[in-house]
């Protein structure tokens, strides 16, 4: 974290100064549970911690209880079981105008019969702040989002990235120790996306505060974050830094969620702690690196991805060797990618250098280390 | 969004209603916004398609507004009646006592007005402008049936009548058939002998009457907004299957008659009515209360009828207020009341604005709710317009007071869109 230049970064005066003795954990979700109707359940069983500066993004499917974890955070809703501890104390009973939270909506939430300055003085005069002191921090905030242009304008005047950055403006201004974002750049065009990432971040790190970003999107949780919680129908499915999600995925849903892998289904044959035989529905035999506890005679979920599958010298002794047959190809210039069958009839997505030419129908073997291949238990 | 609707407030279709007036606020701009969304020719296509609607409004609702509208001004009963009369005092000042000349010319007119049969007709007119003046015509008329002949001396030796400057004053108001008479009246004023003054304290009473309509709208407007802004708050926020539920039931009196409801209301409202009996029972009131006939019973049914006119444009525009929006100034530190008043009232105010605003207006017309619920010091404009047209038949005065009404409206939805700015009235 680059602390040390929040000094120089236009609103992070305060910031730059936090004591050491501050506990490191600024949010812990303990044992959350939220139940709508008494039944459907949003959230099961929790347990997160959010780290002081940290940028830590919520990732999940649609429907996977990251929103309402958020909300829970932000005070919108209240949590049926277990605690949420804010600064070391129970933010259970405190309504979310009492909780200093920063929030960024996805449709950005600005207030249209407000001016850009108005909007953004907005949460410095609900807390009484002085005029004069007022209208420089208002100033100051936009320039920070570069709109000090636009203080006059009507949100409804600005492009959506405008307004996102008002937003953020607004939710930065009272210099909350954390700020929420809930898919804050959904809205926005691929190209404006991937801009907004890069100031968001440096934002992030100029001012040293905490983010909790939620976001459906793994290439925008990857490229911005510190940690990513990846969250599976309402239980948190694994949390780690963005490297450890992809070459460490700890169950299947993670390992097809966070960047692209091939599956194949089979049944362990032989099982030891580092090392596994799993047969395929052809009878061929593979050996992977068995995740959890699996028996003989289990079925399982097999990972591989694209670019840790290679073509088999001939007559080398690899761990793992299956026959395919191209199906097709696409070409990307780097790299091209292989559509391939297997002769069990299972296809599987190849990523190889550009030079070798292929045409579809050629056969191929195909080999991979063992520690790349994953054998997760397939649940029923 | 103003785009969009430009061309439904775009003012040449209403033309011939009058509403141009009010339309041109913001005219200007939107026949800007309008000419860049279209090139010409695909307006006039546009208006080719309205051509039907056009002409209906003019033939059906335009002409007969503008035809009895301007009996308000032009009433010829008296120069029709008086024709040598009127040519006669045209050549004399307001200041100057009518001559023999005149006299001469009046005593023409009369003998043949006798002779047409036509007298009666003038009388009455000349009656409603100068009350007591219909006997004294009648009188004279028989006098010169006789066929002697009076000097102007004679004549006002025995009609006394003729020598009053009220009497001419009168007269010579109306000798042009176009007049002030109606439209000052329908102000309490007139314009007499000494020039522009109050009738007297006895005679007056529609500025009373004016006075008591804008209050009993304005009454009803805040009472249909007291009950109709918490009530579309609620609807807007339950869940869709329950809001329309609730919606139903708020509208399921709209789509009765006003006449049943109105006359729902006279049952309700009886000495031994049903809000009566509850009243009492329930120990809210210890002796029954007057509420047939009464300016309360009034009030009561008109904010029933017209507590959907308001509650529908509140709860269109609070319908389209994000949810996020209340979250997003709780999550900025405003408190439930701060977040209310400064984030969401302000952009309700349009759908309040526009609530109000229709029903104030359609308050001002009512008729049939005065008629049969409120008492004789409860009646209401129209009701005196409807008197005088179907009772009186002094089409002359209803249409003065029509006119009246109509301009007090007019200047009113001026002000609250010149106030407002026409492209933030939000109607469903």
């Amino acid at each position: 974290m680059a602390r040390s230049s929040a000094a120089e970064g236009p609103a992070g005066e305060n910031l730059s100064s936090i004591p050491s003795a501050l506990p490191a954990n600024l949010v812990e979700f303990i044992e959350v549970e939220k139940t709508y109707a008494g039944h459907v359940i949003a959230v099961r069983r929790l347990d997160l911690v959010v780290r002081r500066g940290e940028f830590l993004t919520f990732l999940g499917p649609s429907g996977s209880g990251k929103t309402t974890t958020l909300n829970m955070l932000a005070g919108f809703e209240r949590p049926t079981r277990g605690t949420i501890m804010l600064e070391g104390r129970s933010v259970d009973r405190l309504p979310p105008y009492e909780r200093n939270i920063g929030m960024v909506f996805q449709n950005y939430a600005l207030f249209p019969h407000m001016s850009v300055a108005e909007n953004v003085a907005f949460p410095l005069s609900v807390r009484k702040v002085e005029k004069r002191d007022m209208s420089a921090r208002v100033r100051r905030a936009l320039e920070m989002v570069r709109l000090e242009a636009f203080s006059e304008r009507r949100p409804a005047q600005l492009s959506g990235g405008q307004q996102q950055r008002v937003a953020l403006a607004r939710a930065l201004v009272y210099q909350p120790s954390l700020v929420l974002m809930d898919e804050p750049l959904g809205a926005l065009d691929k190209k404006l996306r991937e801009h907004m990432q890069i100031e968001l971040k440096q934002l992030h790190d100029q001012l040293g505060i905490t983010v909790v970003y939620v976001t459906h999107d793994q290439s925008e949780a990857l490229t911005m974050s510190d940690r990513v919680a990846v969250f599976e129908s309402g239980a948190l499915a694994q949390i780690g830094e963005p490297d450890a999600l992809y070459k460490e995925p700890a169950n299947a849903f993670v390992a097809n969620f966070i960047g692209e892998n091939n599956t194949l289904e089979g049944t362990i044959e032989q099982a030891s702690k580092s090392s596994c035989v799993v047969r395929l529905r052809d009878n061929s035999r593979v050996k992977a690196t068995p995740i959890g506890v699996m028996v003989p005679g289990d079925p399982t979920k097999l990972t591989i991805r694209p670019e840790q599958i290679r073509l088999a010298e001939p007559g080398s002794d690899e761990d793992t060797c299956l026959e395919g047959t191209v199906e097709g190809r696409i070409y990307l210039g780097d790299h091209q990618r292989l559509l391939l069958r297997l002769a069990n009839g299972q296809e599987l997505t190849v990523k190889i250098g550009a030079d070798a030419g292929f045409q579809p129908g050629m056969p191929l073997r195909l080999a991979w280390s063992t520690a790349d291949c994953r054998a997760f238990p397939a649940s029923p | 969004m103003s785009e969009n609707r430009a061309p439904i407030i775009s003012a040449e279709p209403r033309l011939p209603c009058g509403t141009a007036a009010l339309a041109g606020v913001s005219a200007v701009s939107l026949r800007a916004k309008l000419r860049r969304l279209m090139p010409l020719h695909e307006e006039m296509r546009a208006l080719t398609l309205a051509v039907p609607l056009l002409a209906l409004l003019i033939v059906s609702f335009g002409v007969p507004i503008i035809a009895l509208l301007s009996r308000a001004v032009y009433d010829p009963s008296i120069v029709n009646a008086l024709p040598r009369t009127a040519e006669a005092l045209q050549h004399l000042s307001a200041a100057d006592p009518p001559g023999d000349d005149v006299f001469a010319a009046l005593e023409a007119d009369l003998k043949q007005d006798q002779a047409k049969g036509s007298i009666f007709e003038f009388a009455k007119s000349l009656n409603s402008r100068l009350s007591g003046a219909r006997s004294q015509v009648l009188k004279t008329a028989r006098l010169l049936a006789g066929g002697a002949a009076f000097s102007k001396s004679e004549l006002v030796a025995a009609v006394p009548f003729w020598g009053e400057k009220e009497t001419w004053s009168t007269i010579r108001g109306g000798a042009h058939g176009f007049t002030s008479f109606y439209l000052l009246s329908a102000l309490d004023l007139r314009w007499g002998a000494d020039g522009l003054t109050s009738v007297p304290a006895g005679e007056a009473v529609f500025l009373r009457v004016f006075a008591r309509t804008f209050m009993v709208a304005a009454l009803v407007t805040l009472a249909t907004l007291a009950l109709g802004f918490p009530l579309a708050y609620l609807i807007s926020n339950l869940p869709p299957t329950l809001a329309n539920l609730v919606l139903v039931l708020v509208l399921l009196p709209f789509w009765t008659s006003i006449l049943v409801r109105t006359a729902a209301w006279t049952v309700l409202l009886q000495k031994f009515g049903l809000l009566n009996d509850a009243l009492i029972a329930l120990g809210i009131a210890t002796e029954r209360l007057e509420l047939m006939y009464s300016r309360l019973g009034l009030v009561i049914a008109m904010t029933h009828i017209q507590l959907p006119f308001t509650l529908l444009p509140i709860y269109s525009v609070m319908r389209s207020i994000p949810p996020s929006q209340l979250r997003a100034a709780h999550s900025l530190g405003a408190r439930p009341l701060t977040a209310f008043r400064r984030v969401y009232l302000p952009q309700a105010l349009p759908g309040v604005m526009a609530g109000c605003l229709l029903t104030f207006i359609l308050c001002l017309g009512y008729y049939i709710t005065p008629a049969l619920i409120g008492g004789a010091s409860d009646q209401l404009i129209s009701n005196f317009i409807a008197n005088y047209v179907n009772v009186d038949l002094n089409w002359e005065m209803a249409a003065a007071l029509s006119f009246m009404l109509l301009t007090f409206t007019l200047l009113l939805y001026a002000a609250f869109a010149r106030f407002l700015g026409l492209d933030r009235f939000k109607l469903v």
